[in-house]
C-alpha cells in the first residue's frame, strides 16, 4: 500500500515539477527542453516500478523495470548476439541493398518519362501495402538465416525510398532548370550539381522512415523461422517460456538500436542539409 | 489517361517476369514430380540434379517447361495459380463448399473472405481508438506546455523504434489473463495508429500562421472557439495525410498479432501456409491483405477529397 | 523599327519573330512579326505590361523557348547553337543561388560545369566578385546575405564565364527602390567596363530610361514592338541624370508609346 501511495506521491511530484519547468522563465532553454522528457521519463518508470510490486501483479503479466534492468545486464552476450543476428546482418545489409536499389531505379525514374508515369504510381500504391506479410515467402525462399531478413528489408525499405527519391529529385524549380540550361549543363552535370544536392532532404527523410521499417521486417520475418538467435527468434521463444523480463530486454535492445539508427541518419541529415530552412539557425 | 500506358506496359512487363522467374524456381519440384510419372529426365537421379543450378536444368529439360507453371508444390506459383487458390478460397469455397455461407449459413472458417474479415474488424477497432485517442492527446498537447514538453518528445522518438516486436507479448499476456480474440489485436493496431496521427495532428493543430491567430486574438476568441473555428478546420488536411499512414500501420499491426495465436485471420493463413509449406497459401492471404490495405487507403484518400472539397479546400 | 545601327553587323538579330503557344483556351500569340537589330556594346531595354512578351523575346534569345516563326540569330548563329556556345549570361528575375553552395562556390558553378580549372576558377570568381563588390564574402552561404547581395551575387555568377552578351530579366523586380537604385548604378559602371551587349527587361520606366541606350517598348495581345527609342543621354550618366529635361522627355515618349499599345 505504502508502494502504491509513494507511486502516486512521486507522479504528483514529478508533475509539479515539470509545470514549474514549463511554464518558469527558462522554459525555452536546451537544458529545460531536455530535462522535462527525462523527468517525464523517470516518473513513469518509477510509478511503473512501484505500482508492479505495490498491487502485486505477476511478472508474468508485467515485470518491473529492475526486473528488466537485471535481465538486461545479466544477458549482455545472449543479447549483443541477437543484435548482431537481427540488426548488423539483417536489417542493416537489407537496408544498404534496399536503398541503393531503390536509388538506382529514381535515377532511371528519372531519365525515362515513360518509366516515371509508369512506375511512380505502382511505387505509391506499394509503399501502402503490407509489404511485411512477404516475409513467410522469403524465409521459405533463402532460410532462416539473415538473408531471408535482408529480403524482407529490402522489399519493405526499397518503394518508400523509391517514391521519396524521384520526388526529391523532382523538386527544382523551373527557374534553377533554366539556369542549367542557359549554362548547356549536360543530364549528369545537372544532376549531380543541382537535382541531388536539391533532393537531398527527401532522400533524408525516405533514409529515415526506412530506419524503422528495416527493423520492424527483420524482427517480424524472424516470427515465421531464424537459427536459435536473434531479437525476434528471443521474444518469441521467451514468451513460450513465459520469461517476460528477458522478451522485455529484447525489445529494449530493438528500441534502443531503432533510436541510434534514427539518430545516426538525423546527425547526418543535420551535416548534409545544413542550409535547408528547416535547419538554418 | 497519360498514365494509364505506362502503368499497364510495367505491371504486364512484372507479371511476364514472374511467369519466367517461376521455370527456375520450381524446376526442381518439376522434375522429381516427373520422374516419380516415369518421364525421361536428364540427369536421371536426384542426386545430380542437386548440384546443378536450375537454370542448366531448364535448359537440359525443357519439356518440363510448361509443368513449372502448373505443379502441385511450387516454390514460386504462377500468377494465374494464385488467382485460381484466391478463387477457390473465396467465391468458390463460400458457395460450394460444405462449410460455405449458401450451405452452413455462415461464413466457412477456411475462406480468405471470413479471415479478411477477422483481420479488418480487429483492424478497424484499433484504428478508431488509436485515431481518436491520437487525436485527443494532440489536443492536449498543443494546449498546455506540461503535456507539449514531457510527451511530445517521447511520441517522436516512438517512431523510431519497432513498436510491432511488443505484439507477440502483448497477445500473450492478455491472453494469460483471459483477454483474447478482436480486442488484444486492436489494442496493437491501435498503439501502431496511435503515434503518427499525435505527430501529424500536433503539426496540422499549430498549422495556422502568426496573422490567422492574431485575428482570433483581435476578437477576443477562447480557445475553445480557437480550436474550433481555426486550429481543427487547418489540421484537416494534415489529419488525413497520417490516418492513412495510420491504417496501413494498423493493418501490419493486426496480422502481425495475429502470428501468436492460430485463431483465424490472414496473418495466422500466412503462418500456417509457412508451417505446411502451401506457397499458394500464403500468396493468396497476401494478396487478399494488399487488397484489404489497398481498398483501406483509397476509403481515406476518398473521404479526404469529400471532405477537402465540402470545405472548399480541395485544389 | 530598327534602332540606329552602329558600323558593326548586329549582335542580335530578329527578323519576323512569331511565338504561338497552344493552350486550352485556343492559341495565344505571345510573339508576332518582332523584328529587331541589338548592335554590339549596347544596353537594350524591354519595357512593357505583363504578357506583351518581353520575357518571351528575351527566353527566345536565350534558348529557352523556340519561336514558331521568324528567324533569331545570336553572334550570327541560331539560339541554340549560342547556347551551346556560351555565348551569353543569364540573370533570373529571382538570384536562384544553390542554398547549399557558399557564394564563392555559386560563382563558380557554370565554371565547373564548362570545365575551367581549379586555379582558373578562383581567379574568375575574385575577379567577378570584386567587380559587383562582394569581396569578402565569398565564404558566406546565400541565405546568410541580403537580397540585394543575393541578386549581386547571381550577376557575378553570369559574368564568371565572360560571355559578350548579358541577359537580364527583371533582375531587381522584387528589390525596394533605394537598393534598386544602387545597383542600377552598378549595373552601369559594369556595362562601361566590361563593354558587353546587355538585354535588360524592365516594367519600371525611369530604370529602363537611365540605363538604356535603346529603349525598345512593347505591348501585348498579340505581343510586339511598337516603339524604339534611341536614348540621347551621354554614356556617363549619375543617379541626378534622372531630374534633367532630357531624361524626364525619353520618359515621357515611352510613357506615351505604353499607353498607344494600349490604344489600340
Amino acid at each position: 500500500m505504502t508502494q502504491v501511495l509513494s507511486a502516486l506521491l512521486i507522479w504528483a511530484a514529478g508533475f509539479a515539477l515539470n509545470v514549474k519547468l514549463a511554464n518558469g522563465p527558462a522554459h525555452d532553454t536546451a537544458a529545460t527542453r531536455t530535462a522535462i522528457p527525462v523527468i517525464f521519463g523517470i516518473t513513469i518508470l518509477l510509478m511503473w516500478e512501484l505500482l508492479v510490486r505495490g498491487l502485486g501483479v505477476p511478472t508474468v503479466i508485467l515485470p518491473p523495470p529492475s526486473l528488466i534492468a537485471e535481465t538486461f545486464a545479466a544477458n549482455l552476450g545472449t543479447l549483443w548476439q541477437d543484435f548482431t543476428q537481427t540488426i548488423l546482418k539483417g536489417a542493416l545489409s537489407g537496408y544498404l541493398i534496399g536503398i541503393l536499389a531503390a536509388f538506382g531505379t529514381a535515377l532511371l525514374v528519372d531519365r525515362y518519362d515513360f518509366l516515371k508515369r509508369g512506375l511512380l504510381p505502382i511505387g505509391n500504391f506499394m509503399a501502402a501495402l503490407p509489404i511485411v506479410g512477404t516475409a513467410p515467402i522469403l524465409v521459405m525462399w533463402f532460410g532462416f538465416g539473415w538473408q531471408s531478413k535482408a529480403a524482407v528489408v529490402v522489399l519493405m525499405v526499397y518503394f518508400p525510398m523509391l517514391v521519396n527519391t524521384v520526388a526529391g529529385l523532382q523538386d527544382t524549380t523551373a527557374m534553377q532548370r533554366d539556369l542549367m540550361h542557359t549554362y548547356a549543363a549536360t543530364w549528369w552535370q545537372s544532376m549531380v550539381k543541382l537535382r541531388l544536392p536539391a533532393a537531398l532532404p527527401f532522400i533524408f527523410n525516405g533514409l529515415k522512415i526506412s530506419t524503422t521499417l528495416a527493423l520492424i521486417g527483420a524482427i517480424v520475418a524472424e516470427f515465421f523461422g531464424s537459427p536459435t538467435q536473434g531479437l525476434g527468434f528471443r521474444i518469441s521463444t521467451s514468451i513460450g517460456a513465459l520469461d517476460l523480463g528477458m522478451v522485455w530486454a529484447a525489445i529494449l535492445v530493438s528500441a534502443l538500436a531503432g533510436t541510434a539508427f534514427y539518430g545516426l541518419m538525423t546527425a547526418l541529415e543535420r551535416r548534409m542539409t545544413f542550409w535547408h530552412a528547416s535547419h538554418r539557425k | 489517361m497519360k498514365k494509364v500506358l505506362p502503368v499497364l506496359t510495367l505491371v504486364l512487363g512484372l507479371i511476364a517476369l514472374w511467369y519466367v522467374a517461376a521455370i527456375p524456381m520450381n524446376i526442381k519440384e518439376v522434375l522429381t514430380q516427373a520422374e516419380r510419372d516415369g518421364a525421361t529426365i536428364t540427369p536421371a537421379s536426384a542426386q545430380e540434379r542437386r548440384d546443378l543450378s536450375n537454370l542448366s536444368l531448364v535448359l537440359q529439360n525443357p519439356g518440363q517447361i510448361g509443368q513449372s507453371w502448373s505443379t502441385k508444390r511450387p516454390i514460386l506459383p504462377a500468377p494465374h495459380r494464385v488467382v485460381a487458390e484466391l478463387y477457390d478460397s473465396t467465391i468458390h469455397e463460400e458457395l460450394t463448399g460444405r462449410r460455405g455461407i449458401v450451405r452452413s449459413g455462415t461464413l466457412s472458417n477456411r475462406s480468405l473472405i471470413y479471415h479478411g474479415l477477422v483481420t479488418l474488424s480487429a483492424t478497424a477497432l484499433g484504428f478508431a481508438i488509436g485515431a481518436t485517442l491520437g487525436i485527443a492527446l494532440a489536443i492536449g498537447i498543443v494546449h498546455s506546455r506540461v503535456m507539449d514538453m514531457s510527451v511530445m518528445p517521447w511520441a517522436i522518438i516512438s517512431q523510431t523504434i519497432p513498436i510491432v516486436a511488443l505484439a507477440p507479448m502483448i497477445i500473450v499476456v492478455l491472453y494469460s489473463i483471459g483477454v483474447q480474440g478482436l480486442l488484444p489485436k486492436a489494442i496493437i493496431s491501435a498503439y501502431l495508429s496511435f503515434f503518427p496521427v499525435v505527430v501529424g495532428m500536433v503539426k496540422g493543430l499549430r498549422s495556422p500562421d502568426h496573422m490567422q491567430m492574431d485575428l482570433m486574438r483581435t476578437y477576443n476568441a477562447g480557445q475553445t472557439t480557437v480550436l474550433s473555428k481555426l486550429r481543427l478546420p487547418s489540421s484537416v488536411p494534415y489529419l488525413f495525410a497520417s490516418l492513412k499512414i495510420a491504417i496501413a500501420a494498423s493493418l501490419v499491426g493486426a496480422i502481425v498479432g495475429e502470428l501468436p495465436v492460430q485463431k483465424g485471420g490472414l496473418g495466422a493463413r500466412m503462418l500456417a501456409g509457412s508451417y505446411y509449406g502451401q506457397m499458394e497459401q500464403i500468396w493468396a492471404a497476401l494478396f487478399m491483405a494488399a487488397a484489404l490495405a489497398a481498398t483501406l487507403v483509397w476509403a481515406i484518400s476518398a473521404a479526404e477529397r469529400a471532405t477537402l472539397k465540402k470545405m472548399g479546400m480541395a485544389q | 523599327m530598327t534602332p540606329q545601327t552602329t558600323t558593326d553587323a548586329p549582335v542580335i538579330q530578329a527578323k519576323h519573330l512569331d511565338l504561338t503557344f497552344q493552350t486550352n483556351d485556343g492559341p495565344v500569340h505571345a510573339l508576332k512579326d518582332v523584328s529587331l537589330d541589338i548592335p554590339k556594346g549596347s544596353f537594350v531595354s524591354f519595357i512593357g505590361p505583363s504578357g506583351c512578351g518581353k520575357t518571351t523575346f528575351l527566353r527566345c534569345i536565350a534558348g529557352l523557348e523556340t519561336p514558331t516563326g521568324g528567324t533569331l540569330t545570336v553572334n550570327g548563329m541560331t539560339p541554340d547553337e549560342a547556347r551551346r556556345a556560351r555565348a551569353y549570361g543569364y540573370v533570373f528575375q529571382a538570384a536562384g543561388l544553390y542554398p547549399w553552395r557558399t557564394i564563392g562556390r555559386n560563382v563558380a558553378l557554370p565554371l565547373e560545369i564548362m570545365g575551367y580549372s581549379k586555379t582558373e576558377q578562383a581567379e574568375r570568381v575574385a575577379k567577378v566578385l570584386d567587380l559587383v563588390e562582394l569581396s569578402g564574402f565569398d565564404k558566406k552561404f546565400p541565405w546568410q546575405l541580403s537580397g540585394g547581395m543575393q541578386q549581386r551575387a547571381s550577376i557575378a555568377r553570369a559574368l564568371a564565364f565572360d560571355a559578350d552578351i548579358l541577359l537580364m530579366d527583371e533582375p531587381f523586380g522584387a528589390l525596394d527602390e533605394i537598393v534598386r537604385d544602387r545597383l542600377n548604378e552598378e549595373v552601369l559602371r559594369l556595362w562601361a567596363r566590361t563593354e558587353k551587349t546587355i538585354g535588360f527587361v524592365t516594367h519600371s520606366i525611369p530604370e529602363a530610361v537611365y540605363l538604356s541606350t535603346h529603349i525598345v517598348v512593347m505591348s501585348p495581345r498579340p505581343g510586339r514592338i511598337t516603339d524604339v527609342i534611341h536614348s540621347p543621354l551621354p554614356k556617363e550618366r549619375p543617379l541626378d541624370i534622372r531630374d534633367t529635361p532630357e531624361f524626364i522627355e525619353i520618359a515621357h515618349r515611352v510613357r506615351e508609346g505604353l499607353r498607344a499599345g494600349y490604344l489600340e
